[in-house]
């Protein structure tokens, strides 16, 4: 028995109306199986399956659409890999691997439109890749040279939050301002030539015990606010499980904020666009907020600092392997499509290519200038931080005999 | 020219504003239909609407993240805290997002947010209605921190404030809203983050803000009459904090006082001791001396008068530094 399967209606005069202390073990317990509510449209066999209630929006994804989504996966898998390796040989201070969630956030990535914004979490690297932002642009949080190096308000992808939780009030906030600004609910419902918008924003199952999560539905509700949470549940808080978060599956918490909340089968990718589709034409066209529970699984470690041999079992990973969200498209491509080994090569040899110019840039990234700390940190500049610059460049400078390391400022005094 | 209280020197400056800005929100809670708990945003909910005016959920968190937000749209959001002491569900926000996206966007993103908290205390509140925490604001680096004291400086500051394309944490001495002065809107404002010498003076200088500018006014005259002359210094901004002024009084007068309601550990005060000392220490006749809150919990009110700094306090000080 799940928790979802206990009567809705509690009777206090009905003491066997309360589930014993098994049944709510049971139904928190670890889990690959996502339950009857999940949304599938390819199963972990490779099997394109039907669900009438999003299958309208899944109906372009031919094989074009579907080696497409492929291609996105495994480079962004690719990508993935080669970040943990340059951490493992010290190239980088940390990574945050995706591995697993590659479905997840390609899936929710294409559905969106350039006009919508979009607030990342930390591991969103696949969503990144979705907005135009090169794995290259990454690596300076990582390497330590930058907290981000692209342009939010350009590539409508904020930088990535790295505090639990704050993104959602933040995105809430956009979203709020979207509608302030009347581009909300003016299209036909046909997302190509609308002037409407969304906003999508992303954290995981650890986040929704933040406050700020819960402030962020609750706000989003009040303002009729056209963002998409987007849950990536991969069922681990660094290490604590799922069962530490919640008593009630995630997807079903949206119904007591007051909108719709669905949970998708987080490594089928056609079933994450498909519901991601859906979720922001709601909002676009003025029924938001959406929650979506993306029901996936993190592969690796939560970051290369971690050690999940600590506290989780082999197996409960070897259950997932079977459920690879790249895996299922390589077999439906080749049983259902046809698809020949030719292009599943070229993938690879592009995915390893992606793989040798990520490592070629993070070798040759250069150090941040010295007084790098001192600038932006206000849009009207401070005289005590100026001042600071001062004092500090002056100091530098009386080292003039020995050259800084990569800093364009050292022997020859350039201050 | 027009004699206002603060409260209403501060509702035409946020009408000012609002008028000249499209993009500057108000939000806060209750700050609509009831023109929040002080009334210092009475009537914009009715005259500007309630896109602009938002009666938000009861959630500080919520205000600043969505603040931050709608700053991200491009947005300028003017927050109200309702009292001091609630704004600490919104302080991660504050120090982990508002004061950090501009640094971590490399200025790609300005953060053009006021959130304004009425603070300390003299009203016989309960317990978070009169705290003093603007040191914790002060101390984090993004933000930029002023404390208005007068209907003048309320009317100016706040407009200037909403202005500004950095967050900026306002604070306004409760206890002094219903103290009227003259504004004048024709005049010309000295900039935001400048202090200013509403006193000169010769023997001692003191240095305060907020809601003690009036208190250490009070206590100048008290001392003419006893033949010595203060030099009361109001430091408006306390991050970054303007110091010149006290450097040159001084180095005339050789002699400093530190006035304000916060606990003395890692404060205002301390910085301002700290660089007083640093920038002055030969021309100094006498150690800094503070006068402050003490480093306990805001007391129940009917303790307050002892906690709070008063013009008696502030004498005892000016006559420990010219004795020393």
């Amino acid at each position: 028995m799940s928790v979802s399967d206990r009567p809705q209606a509690w009777n206090p005069a009905d003491p066997r109306s309360r589930p014993n202390r098994e049944q709510v073990l049971a139904g928190l317990r670890g889990t690959d199986a996502g339950g009857p509510e999940l949304v599938q449209l390819l199963t972990p066999e490779g099997e394109r399956v039907s669900d009438p209630r999003f299958d309208a929006y899944a109906d372009d994804v031919d094989v074009e659409a579907l080696t497409s989504l492929y291609r996105d996966m495994v480079l962004v898998r690719r990508a993935d890999r080669e970040g943990n390796a340059l951490q493992r040989q010290g190239q980088l201070g940390i990574w945050v691997p995706l591995l697993g969630q590659e479905a997840a956030q390609i899936g929710a990535g294409r559905a969106l439109l350039p006009t919508d914004m979009v607030f990342p979490s930390y591991r969103e690297h696949g969503v990144a890749w979705c907005r135009g932002i090169d794995p290259t642009d990454l690596l300076g949080i990582f390497r330590g040279t930058d907290h981000g190096s692209w342009d939010p308000l350009e590539k409508r992808f904020h930088l990535y939050t790295i505090v639990i939780g704050n993104q959602c009030l933040n995105a809430t906030g956009y979203a709020m301002g979207q509608r302030f600004e009347g581009r909300v609910g003016n299209g036909d419902g046909a997302p190509e030539g609308s002037p409407d918008e969304a906003t999508m924003c992303f954290f995981g199952d650890g986040a929704t015990s933040q406050g700020d999560v819960h402030e962020g539905f609750v706000w989003a509700a009040a303002y009729d606010a056209p963002v998409v949470f987007y849950c990536q549940n991969n069922q681990w808080a660094i290490s604590v499980p799922l069962s530490r978060q919640t008593r009630v599956p995630l997807h079903e918490r949206a119904r007591g904020y007051g909108f719709p909340g669905v949970r998708v089968d987080g490594n089928d990718v056609i079933a994450c666009l498909a519901v991601s589709r859906w979720a922001l034409e709601e909002c676009r066209s003025g029924n938001g907020p959406v929650l979506i529970e993306a029901f996936t699984y993190r592969m690796d470690a939560h970051t290369t600092s971690d050690d999940p041999s600590r506290y989780r079992l082999a197996d409960e990973l070897e259950l997932w392997k079977l459920k690879d969200p790249i895996e299922r498209v390589r077999v439906n491509l080749v049983r259902e499509h046809g698809v020949g080994q030719e292009f599943f090569d070229g993938v690879a040899a592009e995915a390893d290519e992606l793989a040798a110019r990520l490592r070629e840039f993070c070798l040759a990234m250069p150090e941040p200038a010295p007084d790098r700390m001192f600038s932006e940190v206000y849009a009207e500049p401070s005289p005590l931080v100026e001042a600071q610059r001062e004092e500090f460049l002056a100091y530098h400078a009386s080292f003039a005999d020995e050259p800084l390391a990569g800093s364009g400022v050292g022997a020859e005094g350039e201050v | 020219m027009a004699v206002l209280t603060m409260a209403k020197a501060l509702n035409d400056g946020l009408r000012k504003a609002m008028e000249a800005d499209p993009r500057v929100l108000v939000m806060g809670e209750d700050v609509g239909k009831l023109g929040g708990v002080f009334r210092i945003t009475d009537g914009l909910q009715k005259d500007f609407g309630e896109q602009r005016v938002l009666d938000t959920p009861l959630s500080e968190s919520g205000i600043i993240g969505t603040a931050v937000g709608l700053a991200i749209r491009g947005f300028r959001p003017v927050c109200e805290i309702q009292f001091d002491g609630f704004v600490f569900p919104g302080y991660d926000q504050i120090v982990s997002q508002l004061a950090k996206v501009h640094f971590r966007s490399q200025g790609k993103v300005p953060m053009p947010v006021v959130v304004r908290i009425p603070f300390g205390g003299g009203i016989g509140a309960v317990e978070h209605h009169s705290e003093s925490p603007e040191s914790l604001f002060a101390h984090v680096a993004g933000l930029k921190v002023v404390a208005c004291s007068n209907p003048s400086d309320a009317y100016w500051m706040i407009q200037q404030a909403i202005a500004t394309d950095d967050p900026v944490i306002f604070f306004e001495p409760k206890r002094r809203y219903w103290e009227k002065a003259e504004v004048d809107p024709d005049a010309t404002p000295p900039p935001l983050l400048r202090s200013r010498v509403l006193r000169e003076g010769t023997d001692v200088t003191v240095a305060t803000y907020g809601p003690l500018v009036r208190t250490c006014l009070d206590a100048s005259v008290a001392a003419a009459a006893d033949g010595t002359s203060l030099e009361v210094i109001d430091l408006r901004a306390l991050s970054p904090l303007d110091l010149a002024p006290v450097y040159d009084s001084v180095r005339r007068t050789g002699r400093l006082v530190v006035v304000s309601e916060a606990p003395s550990e890692s404060s205002v005060t301390a910085e301002v001791a700290a660089r007083v000392q640093q920038d002055c220490f030969h021309s100094l006749e006498a150690p800094v001396l503070r006068v402050t809150g003490f480093d306990t919990p805001y007391p129940p009110s009917k303790c307050e008068d002892d906690y709070l700094p008063d013009l008696d306090r502030v004498l005892d000080a000016v006559d420990r530094s010219k004795a020393w």
